[in-house]
């Protein structure tokens, strides 16, 4: 048992950082793996073209990949518990919505890059806001952030929907509608350190609260009697995956299903217990979306939108994941 | 150790209250039936002596100590509670489900060590249900996932649990299992309240019974002088009578008129 355990906790840890180098060498210039490995060392030899296009542009955006897959599959395996339900997934809170438009807004208005994120991440915040200011108004119940959420994310799709009517059809709403598809495409170095930052301190944050994360699937009755401050704990954790998701879906575009297939994978592999499954979550997410991204810019000539490829093979995985389920409780054949 | 009520009172809303003035004294190694028709506030009176709702008048000690005085962590160490059995909804083994009563023993980032296994571990062989440790929670049965909760109150230090209606959707020999196990951890020294619709239970397994009327606690002493045809009229609004067994045991039984 404990040396299964030491093996998978190895594998978590192997797996993410193999398919981040494999992610580095593959690309539509070849470079050898050898080379690869001589730039990352800071060894002479490759050219200074192969130099550049790993270091400049393949490595902040295969670093941006990781992130963005590990934050949003940790957020969504964190508010499956903490909402105690498991269909729910980072978007739940209605922050991806309130990103969404802020992008749109910013795309009407600028084509900065910088602005765009900036204006996602605001909007993100704004989103929360809400829902939490009716949480705190109505007692910051689940069932109450739920609904808030639900209601905030409506709100923003309508605005959403509103900016796309208004955009100029040949030129914004383009760019509008590749921008809710997810991509790294163009992601640079200047673009990273919000993201960076936040990823380290929300990672950590999570790790360092894993265990705790168990007393919160449990009814708030029970977790108080436990001597959790049930509500003041939920209402840090949501605060700060939001922070999360709002830097992930500011950089690389609304990425679904990462936060809802990864998390369930996770639990059928180490179980449920929050001390495990919030590492073996961020080692799947950033694999997967290093492998997603890897996929989206190699595969065709033209780059696929990330959120498609999530799309078209999340959904065949979590409906797999879905009748397993089933089958194990009997209620599918 | 002691927990003392003293004339609480409680409400959900301004104009209704739903305890009234609730006065009870559960010693060390007792066992406190709480008996009383639906709706009576059974299961608020649990929340308010465990600490966890505000009460509107009245006080809660443990000890000399009142009891919302105590930060949360510090409470749970005493005092546990076992809420009404419900379908968890991850698969936590038993053990996973038991070592969260040591929360209020882990600071805010603390991961349970060695020596929280050893206490869990202990819980639930006092508890009998060992050979479960690490089969998933949500597959064992209701009496089964009962005894997990009162191991995981033991895991939490408390000396003292309430538990609310434990024995609901059990069948007769596993009602009978676990209140057997409550009756020998109340020999060691643990105390238990406990909220229940079977009188019957009160008679066999209890020190003291209490019927909850109106928010009031009444009648109360023990279940030999306390449940007796005109009380449980007074409780349930109607005709009981009380038969003894060949060994002396006495149980309740509805009056049927028509027989």
């Amino acid at each position: 048992m404990n040396q299964s355990r030491r093996y998978v906790n190895w594998l978590l840890l192997f797996i993410p950082v193999a398919t981040f180098l494999f992610a580095l060498f593959l690309g539509r210039y070849g470079i050898r793996v050898f080379d690869t490995v001589r730039v990352l060392l800071g060894l002479d030899g490759p050219t200074d073209v192969f130099r550049a296009l790993i270091l400049r542009v393949r490595l902040p955006r295969v670093l941006a990949a990781a992130c963005v897959g590990a934050n949003l599959a940790v957020v969504g395996a964190s508010f499956q518990g903490l909402f105690r339900n498991p269909l729910v997934d980072s978007r739940i809170l209605g922050v991806s919505s309130g990103a969404a438009f802020g992008a749109a807004l910013a795309l009407l208005l600028t084509s900065q890059g910088m602005l765009i994120q900036a204006s996602a991440f605001a909007f993100a915040m704004v989103a929360i806001g809400l829902v939490m200011l009716v949480g705190m108004r109505f007692g910051s119940s689940t069932l109450v952030l739920v609904i808030g959420g639900i209601l905030v994310g409506a709100l923003f799709n309508s605005l959403l929907g509103l900016i796309k009517y208004v955009a100029d059809p040949l030129s914004t709403l383009p760019a509008i509608t590749y921008w809710l598809l997810g991509s790294l495409n163009a992601t640079q170095w200047s673009d990273l350190p919000p993201l960076l930052s936040i990823t380290g301190l929300g990672l950590s944050f999570f790790m360092l609260l894993r265990w705790r994360l168990n007393l919160l699937t449990v009814s708030d009755t029970e977790a108080m009697a436990m001597g959790i401050r049930v509500r003041l704990l939920r209402t840090i954790l949501v605060s700060v995956g939001t922070l999360m998701v709002a830097a992930s879906v500011a950089l690389a575009g609304t990425i679904g299903w990462i936060g809802l297939v990864v998390p369930h994978v996770a639990r059928a592999w180490v179980g449920p217990d929050h001390g495990r499954l919030i590492p073996a979550s961020a080692a799947l997410g950033a694999t997967t979306l290093i492998l997603l991204d890897t996929v989206a810019r190699t595969v065709l000539p033209s780059e696929i939108p990330l959120g498609v490829l999530t799309g078209l093979i999340g959904v065949p995985a979590f409906f797999l994941l879905f009748l397993r389920f089933l089958r194990a409780r009997g209620e599918a054949r | 150790m002691k927990l003392a009520a003293t004339a609480v009172a409680f409400a959900y809303s301004p104009e209704q209250e739903v305890l009234r003035s609730v006065s009870l004294l559960l010693g060390s190694g007792q066992v406190m039936f709480i008996l009383g028709a639906n709706g009576t506030g059974k299961t608020t009176l649990l929340e308010c002596l465990s600490g966890l709702r505000a009460i509107l008048r009245g006080s809660v000690m443990l000890d000399s100590v009142e009891i919302h005085q105590l930060s949360p962590p510090i409470r749970a160490r005493h005092i546990g509670l076992v809420p009404q059995l419900h379908e968890p909804v991850f698969e936590f083994t038993v053990e996973q489900a038991v070592l969260m009563g040591r929360a209020p023993h882990l600071g805010l980032f603390g991961r349970p060590g060695p020596a929280d296994f050893r206490v869990v571990g202990e819980a639930i062989e006092s508890v009998g249900i060992a050979h479960l440790s690490t089969r998933p929670y949500t597959k064992i049965s209701g009496g089964e996932r009962q005894l997990a909760l009162i191991a995981r109150g033991l895991a939490q230090g408390a000396r003292c649990l309430l538990m609310d209606e434990p024995v609901a959707h059990l069948d007769p020999h596993h009602q009978h299992e676990v209140l057997s196990i409550v009756r020998r951890l109340a020999d060691q020294g643990f105390s238990f309240a406990i909220t229940s619709h079977l009188p019957n239970h009160a008679l066999l397994y209890a020190d003291w019974a209490m019927f909850l009327i109106d928010g009031m606690s009444e009648l109360q002493g023990p279940p030999a002088t306390t449940i007796t045809e005109e009380s449980l009229r007074i409780a349930y609004q109607m005709d009981f009578e009380i038969v003894e067994g060949q060994s002396g045991t006495r149980a309740v039984l509805p009056r049927m008129l028509n027989r």
